[in-house]
């Protein structure tokens, strides 16, 4: 399937500088592994050291969370969105006394 | 001497020390609006959104605390995905850029933690303010590092 990837702004720069990357895959997973097959770069910011997505990476498949589908085996249509979306988290360190 | 790389205007910067001052002893957070260009990052307009971790159940769904018992909104933030989209579509509708983020460390310095570090990304601003017994104090901007070892240090201006 034919399907186009929305990157993200801090993640232009290891993908071509390009907002969108068309490519073709059967699910989330493979148009992931597939992206950062082609952009090496983008790998250390979307999966951890074993491979698995980020925690804070949030995917969306046409405006819907991918969790709430079928995570990253959800199957792709033609000309479906995939929207690499950045958690925004942070705070200061956690002290033993919080709560 | 380093250049200075973020201007934030004297309203925004106010905008943040007020959030910081009414969130505590919670984290506030926030989207910074603006443009970039060569010489660097211009901030138009901060925006203040909710803190999801004040709504443990949906924010541990999205972000799961790795302990429950040392992390609350009390030391954490985080950014509803729906609002910040939202956010980001009307303003790259009028013609602006998500530039980064503030959030506040209450009663504690303002630096990067490693918990930000991990859940940093590059090119943004990530401001930082310290809220010390209430009260807003020093403010920091940072940028993460391409290969995410840590943050450098982004000097801003107010303007």
């Amino acid at each position: 399937m034919a399907v186009k990837v929305v990157i993200p702004t801090p993640l232009r720069q290891f993908a071509g500088k390009q907002d969108s990357i068309e490519i073709s895959a059967g699910t989330v997973a493979e148009a992931l592994s597939g992206l950062t097959n082609q952009y090496s770069e983008l790998r250390r910011h979307l999966f951890t050291d074993e491979g698995k997505l980020r925690s804070f990476v949030n995917v969306y498949l046409n405006d819907e969370d991918i969790r709430y589908l079928e995570n990253d085996q959800t199957p792709l249509k033609d000309n479906d969105v995939i929207s690499i979306v950045p958690s925004i988290a942070g705070g200061r360190p956690a002290p033993s006394f919080c709560r | 001497m380093s250049k200075v790389v973020l201007r934030i205007p004297n309203g925004a910067v106010e905008v943040i020390r007020k959030h910081g001052k009414e969130s505590y002893p919670n984290e506030c957070c926030g989207i910074l609006v603006g443009k970039a260009g060569d010489s660097g990052k211009e901030v138009l307009q901060a925006v203040p959104v909710a803190n999801l971790r004040l709504n443990a159940e949906e924010a541990d769904r999205l972000l799961p605390r790795e302990s429950v018992d040392f992390e609350s909104e009390r030391n954490r933030f985080l950014i509803d995905p729906k609002e910040q989209i939202r956010i980001e579509r009307e303003t790259r509708e009028s013609g602006l850029e998500v530039l980064g983020y503030y959030h506040s460390h209450p009663d504690h310095p303002a630096r990067p933690s490693n918990y930000d570090r991990d859940h940093g990304w590059p090119w943004y601003s990530y401001v930082i303010l310290s809220v010390i017994q209430g009260n807003p104090e020093e403010m920091t901007s940072w940028v993460l590092k391409d290969d995410r070892s840590g943050f450098d240090s982004e000097p801003w201006t107010g303007f």
